[in-house]
């Protein structure tokens, strides 16, 4: 194999595997998260507003890295700077 | 397939660029302030009020009791900048109902130059509520051990709030018209939805994520200088 194509297939698969694990390990942080804060609505429904504030701020940190992990993959993809260097050449 | 809207360029002149993203930031302000001007020129205080003005105060005073619930007690000095910050991440999220409109948050500058503003705020607020020494000595909290690291989480936090309100919203742009060319015709407008959605929950976050950046300076702040006053818990800030 090329370069040119090496880079192209690390680049795809490894964009693949960023999107997925980083989907993956937030959902499972996600839903701990919601989870427990169910459970707490649950046995004090006075302190809603305190409880969904703080788990809405508490899910966008968890999700937050699995946005950087789609940033990356996008980076990959679309604005890959081997890439260019390759093509560019 | 463009990333950003900053690609879109309208005219160019050596160093000076105006692009998409500058464009629709300016219509947006404009909407803004000519809508604020609109709504609160003729302002009653009877019994019946106009609807515009109803939500405008419904606006204004979520935006306060959010503060307020955050810990900072005097929420009038800080809404001029998180309310502001509030209605134009929201309104900018919210116009993508319009067809052919970009949101100016899909672009990396727009964010930046909002997380920067808040990484400014932050000092700002913190050194006019209890003097220059007592904001520095704030970051030798706990022990001066922690210095380096209050640093870090100072400067990693501001990549944060820029790298997720871009990513949201870039990611909800990226998925409709990925869509677009699989199945053309009702789920995109599902997913669009969904990227109301998420848009203003994300207004919600930065602004919210600004204010308790903000409270802990200013807490953080007031410990060093009148330490038997205050009792608060202590808010995490890491980004």
């Amino acid at each position: 194999m090329d370069s040119t194509s090496l880079i192209a297939v690390a680049s795809i698969v490894m964009a693949g595997f960023t999107t997925g694990i980083g989907c993956m390990m937030p959902a499972i942080g996600e839903g701990k998260a919601v989870a427990s804060a169910l459970s707490s609505l649950a046995q004090q429904p006075d302190a809603a507003p305190t409880i969904t504030r703080t788990l809405f701020v508490g899910l966008a940190m968890i999700e937050s890295t699995a946005i950087y992990c789609f940033v990356v993959s996008m980076i990959l993809i679309f604005a890959n700077p081997f890439w260019n260097h390759i093509i560019a050449k | 397939m463009k990333l950003s809207p900053d690609e879109t360029i309208f005219w160019q002149y050596g160093f000076f660029t105006i692009n998409l993203t500058l464009v629709t930031t300016w219509a947006l302000m404009i909407v803004l302030i000519v809508a604020a001007r609109l709504i609160t020129r003729k302002l009653s205080t009877g019994i019946t009020i106009s609807r515009w003005q109803c939500m405008l105060e419904i606006i204004v005073t979520g935006i306060n009791n959010q503060i307020k619930d955050i810990g900072l007690k005097n929420p009038n000095e800080y809404i001029g900048f998180i309310g502001t910050l509030f209605l134009f991440i929201g309104i900018s999220n919210l116009f993508i109902i319009f067809p052919g409109y970009t949101p100016p948050t899909a672009s990396l500058s727009t964010t930046a130059a909002l997380a920067i503003s808040v990484f400014i705020a932050v000092p700002f607020f913190g050194i006019s509520k209890s003097g220059l020494g007592g904001y520095l000595k704030s970051y030798l909290k706990p022990t001066f051990i922690m210095l380096p690291f209050n640093l870090i989480s100072e400067a990693s936090r501001t990549l944060a709030l820029a790298v997720r309100l871009f990513g949201n919203v870039m990611s909800g742009g990226m998925i409709v018209a990925i869509l677009l060319s699989i199945s053309p015709f009702i789920f995109p407008v599902i997913m669009n939805v969904l990227g109301l959605l998420t848009g203003m929950v994300q207004a919600y976050i930065f602004s919210i994520l600004a204010t308790v950046y903000i409270t802990a300076a200013v807490h953080d702040s007031k410990k060093t200088a009148k330490p038997e006053l205050v009792t608060n818990n202590k808010t995490n800030n890491n980004g």
